[in-house]
């Protein structure tokens, strides 16, 4: 056996392999697939919870003080609805995208763009905005989640809520967030904000 | 000397324990809180249930600011916002059905009007307050006035 003899091998049983060895590649290739898609989805739902999001001082002493005030965070029933339940959408494809967007975050935080209150204030209009942007443009969706206005019973509601639910949401003239601003978070100056 | 010295103390002590029996003492005097004393805290009362959503309540007195029949929770009035006004503003009042605000409230101090919402006018809770079931702290005989609409 001469040295090119071997090589010329090789070659061969690359360019032609055996089943055994086409198996072994599709196992490494599902496996490694698990692995990775696995761990790349609990890193990401890692992300998506509230002991995440307020692991920055910038959450926890601004925004998630003023949640803890609201019916979001204590209620009747005990049940609540979490940062990402409202700022981060529950599909796929849109939780992926907003993900990214959110990236931006990571960024703020380096720079440390709103890392005091008064920082923070400075910013609440901008960031406001395009939260109640992001809203509009969804219908809602994050609200609608829980929020399903083919199960609302008005006989359950109060006068005032029946009657803009029926005349504004049920007509699809206008979406939660037009009227449900600021319900979890202290609002901004509203000066020349629509219905303020 | 060091005899002397602890016959001050212990006559300092006795005194001061004297002193704080008779402070926790009321004296048999009851409150509004009831008889408990200075140094027990008393237990809370109940939180008052708050009228969900009625119509409005009539007033009892001439001038009294009308009260208010509806829960208020979460609703913010600052320098930010006031949500208040996003329903009884004149702007949106015809929309919402709820009742204007009084044109008094475009008032100043010195008496001139103004093209919106008072600054001395702008805090709404501080006249108006939701209404609860809660029963007179004190006895008392007044009669609501007939002619605002009281049965």
């Amino acid at each position: 056996m001469t040295n090119a003899n071997n090589k010329k091998g090789i070659l061969q049983y690359l360019k032609s392999p055996n089943s055994a060895g086409l198996w072994f590649i599709l196992l490494i290739g599902f496996a490694g697939g698990i692995i990775f898609w696995g761990g790349f989805n609990t890193a990401l739902e890692v992300t998506n919870t509230e002991e995440f999001c307020i692991s920055c001082h910038e959450m926890e002493n601004n925004v998630y003080e003023e949640y803890r005030e609201t019916v979001h965070y204590a209620n009747r029933s005990g049940v609540r609805a979490t940062c990402p339940d409202c700022h981060v959408p529950k599909e796929w494809t849109h939780k992926i995208i907003r993900k990214i967007a959110a990236s931006k975050e990571v960024w703020g935080k380096m720079t440390g763009i709103i890392d005091t209150p008064e920082k923070f204030d400075d910013h609440r209009r901008s960031m406001a905005e395009r939260e109640w942007k992001r809203m509009k443009e969804t219908d809602s969706r994050e609200c609608r989640n829980c929020h399903n206005f083919e199960y609302m019973d008005f006989s359950e509601q109060g006068n005032r809520s029946v009657k803009m639910h029926k005349d504004a949401l049920g007509t699809g003239e206008k979406t939660c967030i037009d009227c449900h601003k600021g319900i979890a978070h202290k609002l901004p100056d509203m000066k020349d904000v629509e219905n303020w | 000397m060091k005899k002397l010295l602890s016959v001050v103390m212990v006559l300092g002590l006795a005194c001061t324990t004297s002193l704080q029996a008779e402070e926790v003492n009321s004296g048999g005097v009851e409150s509004l809180r009831g008889s408990s004393t200075l140094d027990a805290t008393k237990k809370a009362d109940e939180m008052k249930r708050v009228i969900k959503d009625k119509n409005p309540i009539a007033r009892n007195y001439v001038h009294q600011p009308p009260m208010i029949p509806h829960q208020t929770r979460g609703y913010r009035v600052d320098l930010n916002s006031n949500k208040c006004l996003t329903c009884h503003g004149w702007k949106y009042a015809n929309e919402t059905g709820a009742t204007k605000i009084s044109l008094t409230h475009f008032e100043t101090r010195d008496g001139k009007t103004l093209s919106d919402v008072s600054p001395r006018r702008y805090f709404c809770s501080q006249c108006h307050v939701t209404q609860a079931d809660a029963k007179p702290l004190v006895e008392n005989t007044f009669e609501p006035v007939e002619s605002l609409g009281n049965e």
